[in-house]
């Protein structure tokens, strides 16, 4: 049930059964999917989408306005537990005046309502008389894209089915399997016998370990600019770190290139904002801030803080400059970034202690209780930039999402200005400004972007890498008959 | 014999009355909340939405009353449904446990068959050459860290010498071998699973049947056995070996638990979906109706196994059987 999964391998699986209103095509523009075209009325209080005809659900019905209402009656419904339905509260009403216009009415007008219409339509016909909590659905989905759901052994392996009626065109692989292989050595393993043919790859397997005749012979590598941000999230309201030049000065202490070199291999940028480079909404001439540790002691002088009684420790009125910077468990690269870190601010003068805890306990007792000095995180950032939720001051109450507790009058303004406005020339403006005043704020420390790296088999052709990844154009992917391993039978 | 086994089973419940009071107290207590959704730090994911979900699940409720609800459902069998899925936890153990159940008693008898005749035959020369070179072995075979183990063997066997899948249970062509291919196939697959999994059981029930084994040997009445003129092999078997092997009962039964716990990492390391993995996602995910269920069953069956193992001891010991 697409509206009610809320990790990465179902969204995915997802997306190759069902199809939303509107995708990312590959520069991650907006594009039409099941709605042909779309109209903004009314500065954004009416959305009317013109529906693709001659489009059928696996089981041969066809899909109409119908199947489109009925989504959205499910996103609202309080009896269905489905974590999305905040964009869709926003809608004021929905009209369907024929099989193939949709009108959505908006009590205000919202610029990221257009891409929640990526959200996967579901079909009226095999859902109205059942409980979508509990429908057997969910385990023998229908939709209307380019696979249809084939088998699924659960944490074992989903195989989907191409979809001879898929509106596009067939897709030219026939089958796909989606194996869950929860140990990335055993992943790896199974990519050397050849098992997998796609998967990501570590930046250590990716330099390293992939470097073998074997693997240059078998596999093609891609290196894409990544999607999420790891970052360090001052506790804004601990009085360490109310004072900005106390943040820059931090942020001169540490040498990210440094960073990125030892945690990445290399394979990985400076982020400089809450934008990734590959976004629209992201400002290149934001430049990273060098590194300078003498310019970072003489800020901190500035500021107060002096090693006054030479035992090495920065103090300030007999309090020393000591914090703790808290982590999640599992991942390595977040704990290996906060040693570095470790290391280059005792460099100055600060002690900092490093505490790394489990994922719920760290989110349920430390984030969304505030209980922390300085946390090491990162975004995984969705094609829309509103980011009203991480920036805005209005949200910084326990468990939302602003838990440094950012407050700037003109970045709220900016950001409730870029949710009016729909023209994408004036949003990129809006979102280039508040990454101006984010980054010169420096409410976190922003460190890197990581690059996404796959691995995927030679025999497959049209393998081609944009801006969206690589599996956009995943329909139009073959294999040429003498290279085919698996046939159907 | 029958009363026993009835007063036996009478004993199983309220051991897993307290069991689950323990179990539902301790997840409760554990920091953090439950739930994919709590821990995602999804921004999409609106405040109002999550005070839905929590009132769904009931988590707004006390914990006295919660475990009082839960209590009157089980008892009915009825172990509700699971927070990441919603499916129910019933049948999502169902689908899980037979494979752990079926690695776990594979090794269980290649434990056995491996570790008797291996204890029996060092005990017989104790420190002599065979024994030495038993000695040093298992205690690298009990010290060596199993999921290191298994990805050193799934590299020369898997990848060098390409003679076994590395990982999964089935191939990927599965559904169009004959019933005989199907069965290879799965033997492939579960070759080294189960002798990784029962490597260090080997090690250790080697080493209980040696020192068991010797001790046996040095009694008075081994020596009159031998006197009345028996064979060796009718010494060796019919009276050390019954009176040696009894302590393993024992082991054996304690070490149940221990089997479907430690599922969990040759699970992962062969991507195996079984219980072990699905009890470790929950208690990461604080999936609670899940973690329940799955206390329950695991407590019924290391109960059953440990009264099995009592009654083999019966069945073996006269002297208890006549007891009762």
């Amino acid at each position: 049930m697409p509206m009610l999964a809320s990790d990465i391998a179902s969204a995915g699986i997802c997306g190759y059964i069902f199809n939303g209103l509107v995708k990312y095509d590959k520069d991650l523009n907006l594009t039409g999917d099941l709605a042909e075209r779309w109209e903004v009325l009314d500065g954004g209080l009416q959305i009317v989408f013109y529906l693709r005809k001659g489009v059928f659900w696996q089981d041969g019905v066809p899909f109409t306005s119908r199947d489109v209402d009925f989504t959205y009656r499910k996103m609202v419904d309080p009896q269905v537990r489905t974590p999305y339905s905040g964009d869709f509260e926003r809608v004021e009403r929905l009209e369907t005046p024929d099989d193939h216009t949709v009108r959505v009415f908006y009590k205000e007008p919202f610029a990221p309502a257009l891409s929640s219409w990526s959200v996967s339509i579901v079909p009226e016909h095999l859902l109205e008389k059942e409980d979508l909590n509990t429908s057997v659905f969910s385990r023998v989905p229908v939709g209307t894209g380019p696979y249809k759901f084939r088998s699924w052994k659960t944490q074992e392996k989903i195989e989907l089915d191409a979809n001879e009626n898929y509106f596009l065109h067939r897709p030219n692989i026939d089958r796909v399997v989606q194996r869950v292989i929860p140990d990335p050595s055993t992943l790896f393993l199974e990519l050397q016998t050849g098992g997998v043919d796609l998967c990501g790859l570590t930046p250590l397997q990716y330099t390293r370990q992939t470097d073998t005749p074997y693997f240059r012979g078998e596999y093609r590598k891609f290196r894409l600019p990544g999607d999420t941000y790891v970052y360090l999230g001052y506790n804004l309201r601990s009085p360490l770190f109310s004072d900005i030049r106390v943040r820059k000065a931090l942020n001169l202490a540490v040498d990210k290139d440094e960073i990125i070199k030892i945690v990445l291999l290399g394979l990985g940028t400076v982020s400089t904002g809450p934008f990734t480079p590959q976004s629209w909404a992201f400002n290149p001439s934001v430049k990273p801030s060098p590194c300078d540790p003498p310019g970072a002691l003489r800020l901190l002088k500035e500021a107060g803080w002096e090693d006054s009684d030479g035992d090495g420790i920065l103090d300030n009125n007999g309090r020393k400059f000591e914090f703790t910077i808290l982590t999640n468990q599992g991942n390595e690269e977040r704990i290996k970034t906060a040693e570095i870190i470790q290391r280059r601010l005792s460099d100055i003068g600060i002690k900092v202690k490093i505490k790394v805890v489990e994922w719920s306990v760290f989110i349920g007792e430390f984030v969304n209780k505030r209980d922390f000095d300085v946390i090491l995180l990162g975004w995984a950032l969705p094609r829309e930039p509103d980011n009203y939720d991480i920036w805005h001051s209005s949200r910084t109450r326990e468990g939302e999402f602003n838990f440094a507790g950012y407050t700037n009058p003109e970045v709220d303004l900016l950001l409730l200005e870029a949710r009016r406005v729909f023209d994408q020339q004036k949003r990129r403006e809006l979102y280039r400004k508040i990454q101006e005043l984010i980054y010169a704020d420096q409410p976190y420390m922003f460190i890197y972007v990581p690059d996404s790296l796959y691995v995927v088999h030679r025999r497959f052709r049209e393998v081609a890498p944009a801006a969206a990844g690589i599996g956009y154009n995943f329909i139009d992917w073959w294999v040429p008959p003498a290279e085919q391993r698996y046939r159907m039978r | 014999m029958g009363k026993y086994i009835l007063r036996r089973f009478a004993g199983i419940i309220p051991l897993l009355f307290g069991i689950s009071l323990l179990s539902f107290a301790v997840i409760n207590l554990a920091p953090g909340k439950p739930g994919a959704l709590e821990n995602s730090l999804n921004p999409r994911i609106s405040a109002r939405a999550l005070e839905r979900l929590e009132k769904l699940y009931e988590l707004d409720k006390p914990v006295y009353e919660r475990y009082w609800h839960w209590l009157k459902r089980t008892a009915v069998l009825d172990f509700g449904r699971s927070f990441s899925d919603n499916r129910p936890v019933i049948e999502k153990i169902a689908e899980r446990l037979p494979v752990t159940i079926t690695i776990n008693l594979l090794s269980l008898f290649l434990i056995f068959a491996a570790a008797i005749p291996l204890g029996v035959r060092c005990a017989l020369k104790p420190d002599g050459m065979l024994d030495k070179v038993m000695t040093a072995v298992m205690f690298f075979l009990f010290a060596i860290p199993t999921f290191w183990l298994a990805l050193l063997l799934m590299n020369f066997f898997g990848i060098n010498l390409r003679w076994l899948p590395v990982s999964g249970i089935t191939s990927l062509d599965y559904e169009y071998l004959s019933p005989a291919g199907k069965a290879v196939d799965i033997f492939r697959h579960l070759f080294l699973p189960v002798t990784v999994s029962s490597l260090g059981g080997i090690a250790a029930m080697a080493r209980y049947m040696r020192s068991s084994m010797i001790e046996a040997l040095a009694q008075p009445y081994i020596r009159m056995a031998r006197a009345k003129g028996l064979t060796e092999r009718s010494v060796l078997y019919k009276h050390a070996f019954r009176n040696a092997v009894m302590p393993l009962i024992t082991i054996m039964g304690l070490s149940l638990p221990g089997l479907v716990g430690g599922s969990v990492i040759f699970e992962s390391v062969f991507a195996i979906p079984g219980a072990g993995r699905l009890f470790y996602e929950a208690v990461m995910m604080r999936d609670y109706p899940l973690i329940m269920a799955e206390v329950v069953i695991v407590s019924l069956l290391t109960m059953t196994a440990n009264l099995l193992a009592d009654l083999s001891y019966a069945w073996i010991d006269p002297r208890l059987r006549d007891k009762r």
